[in-house]
């Protein structure tokens, strides 16, 4: 990548470090800290948690019920947040962004609102084998309870969407493309835009699993032209229990709402109620107000970085992983080159189990890394393997880290390796 | 630094993992069971062969996993062996994890007990399909 030495887009890694306390520790005998586990949720800023604080040290209230300044500020945050979500994502209207508890929920929110309402029997969803446990399984619930048929896009051996497939998987019944932007395992990034303009040729609606790609890189939920996108705030540097659905005006107006109770209505009667307009219709019963108003701190914080320039220092770390991983024998990357994904780096060591490659390098050198299958368990199945170990990197990792990563690997081979031991009985 | 006692258990979970107790499977078995840890896909299976008396005549596992796992059902088959179905019953995780040796985050835990529970459930599950305990 050209721009890898554009100084506009360099960031500072270890200065970012520093406005994480977390990371300021020393485990296990006196190690530093490196955390290279943030595809599965990352670690928050001074700003995020100064946020937080101060909403429950000054503002908190429930939302859009009282009327008391309490209650006031709160909601105005609540609100702000809403919009600032609404820019972050190019979204056209405050209206498309549905507050959720994270990814799974929204996705779970459009498998049953809108597809109990539009996936007849017969009827087509596609999916891709790279996909998380959370864009798959609310997807084989829906074809349970509607008899919809799931089809699945192939990838290559070294972990690429076989787009070609797509166009014969696409039909007249195909009702939804629903995919992952990034894969949480191989790293690769999908060509959204796209797949996205290949579902519509074909008259589908496309939903995008964004966990893994609204955190690292730019999102334009319009230039990508997608119908629905959901992520989470706990892998942006947000807090848990907090995540955004997008979902384009009008295919959102259409949907009946999902969880019934305060807040989703306009009119309750003791035999029937009338939904609440948009947003509120999706966001019954007080939602995850603290998080929700976070994310405010939290795009503020990304955007100072600078998504691209946090992109650009991503790739820097996997291609370098790449590098310093490759002298390591027996130790085989998953996925495709560096310049074709985001900064996951996930690998097999020969003869050495995933777990115990996780529990040495963190024990020997303070490394905190995935093992297991990363909820991608067809996607090891493709891959003929049961489980895997994953770095993943963000802004505030930096070379010294991926160093770190490649001589607690260089131990654990030397420590597990066989060589021939015999058990004393 | 690690104490010389998690050397000497470390050491032990090693040689019992490259080198382990009756892993394949018994030459004329009368029960059998096998089971998965979903978290990290450890897999392991235990054929016993019990006589009339409820003894273990014959105890072999199977399986692929981390090497906590691995060793442990290793570890577990040398001890189990020529027991008594009743004393399996006796037989609790605690024991099992003082037999193991090195203390294990709640997470290791599992891999651990994996093999314990497969155990706990073969001498329930005979091959012929009658339960004859």
């Amino acid at each position: 990548m050209s721009t890898t030495h554009d100084s506009t887009t360099m960031l500072d890694a270890a200065v970012l470090r520093a406005d994480f306390p977390i990371l300021d520790q020393r485990v296990y005998d006196d190690r530093r800290l490196v955390y290279l586990d943030n595809a599965a949720s990352t670690q928050r800023p001074r700003q995020v948690i100064r946020a937080i604080t101060d909403c429950h040290e000054k503002t908190y209230a429930n939302v859009h019920r009282s009327i008391h300044w309490l209650s006031e500020q709160s909601t105005d945050g609540y609100e702000l947040a809403r919009e600032r979500v609404r820019a972050f994502l190019g979204a056209q209207e405050i209206n498309e962004i549905i507050f959720t508890a994270g990814t799974t929920a929204s996705i779970n929110t459009v498998a049953r609102s809108w597809g109990d309402a539009n996936v007849k029997a017969g009827d087509e969803i596609v999916l891709s084998v790279m996909d998380h446990h959370s864009n798959l399984v609310p997807w084989q619930q829906l074809a349970e309870r509607t008899g919809a048929v799931l089809r699945h896009i192939p990838i290559t051996d070294d972990g690429l969407l076989m787009i070609d497939e797509l166009d014969r998987l696409l039909g007249e019944r195909t009702k939804l493309v629903a995919v992952t932007s990034v894969s949480n395992v191989l790293g690769t990034i999908n060509p959204i835009q796209e797949i996205a303009a290949k579902a519509h040729a074909a008259g589908a609606l496309i939903l995008v699993d964004a966990a893994q790609s609204v955190p690292h890189l730019p999102t334009d939920v319009q230039a990508l032209d997608v119908d629905f996108l959901a992520f989470s705030a706990h892998k942006m540097l947000g807090p848990s229990g907090v995540g955004v659905l997008y979902g384009r005006r009008e295919l959102l107006d259409a949907m009946p709402p999902l969880l019934g109770g305060g807040n989703m209505i306009n009119e309750v009667m003791l035999d029937r109620f009338t939904p609440a307009e948009l947003p509120a219709k999706f966001e019954a019963g007080t939602p995850p107000i603290v998080g929700a108003i976070a994310m405010t701190a939290t795009i503020d914080y990304l955007e100072n970085v600078g998504l691209a320039a946090i992109h650009v220092h991503e790739q820097r770390l996997a291609r370098y992983a790449h590098e310093v991983l490759a002298d390591i024998s027996g130790l085989r990357i998953l996925g495709p080159a560096p310049e074709q994904k985001a900064g996951i780096v996930t690998f097999m060591l020969e003869d050495i189990h995933a777990h115990d490659v996780a529990e040495m390098v963190n024990r020997e050198c303070g490394v905190a890394v995935r093992a297991g299958h990363h909820c991608t368990m067809p996607l090891h199945e493709r891959l003929g393997i049961t489980a895997s170990t994953r770095a993943s990197f963000y802004l505030y990792n930096t070379m010294e880290d991926v160093d770190r990563l490649a001589e607690g690997l260089h131990i654990t081979k030397k420590e597990l390796s066989r060589r021939g031991r015999k058990r004393r009985s | 630094m690690v104490s010389e006692q998690d050397e000497i258990y470390q050491e032990r979970i090693l040689d019992h993992y490259e080198d382990p107790y009756h892993r394949g499977g018994c030459a004329d078995p009368t029960h059998r069971h096998q089971e998965k840890n979903p978290l990290c896909g450890d897999v392991i299976q235990i054929e016993l062969q019990l006589d009339d008396e409820g003894r273990i005549r014959d105890i072999y596992f199977d399986g692929e996993g981390c090497r906590i796992s691995q060793a442990a059902a290793s570890i577990l088959a040398e001890y189990i062996d020529g027991k008594t179905v009743e004393e399996i019953k006796e037989f609790s995780p605690h024991d099992m994890l003082d037999l193991f040796g090195p203390k294990l985050s709640v997470l290791r835990q599992k891999c651990c007990l994996l093999s314990w529970k497969v155990l706990k459930s073969a001498v329930h599950s005979p091959i012929n399909g009658e339960e004859s305990m």
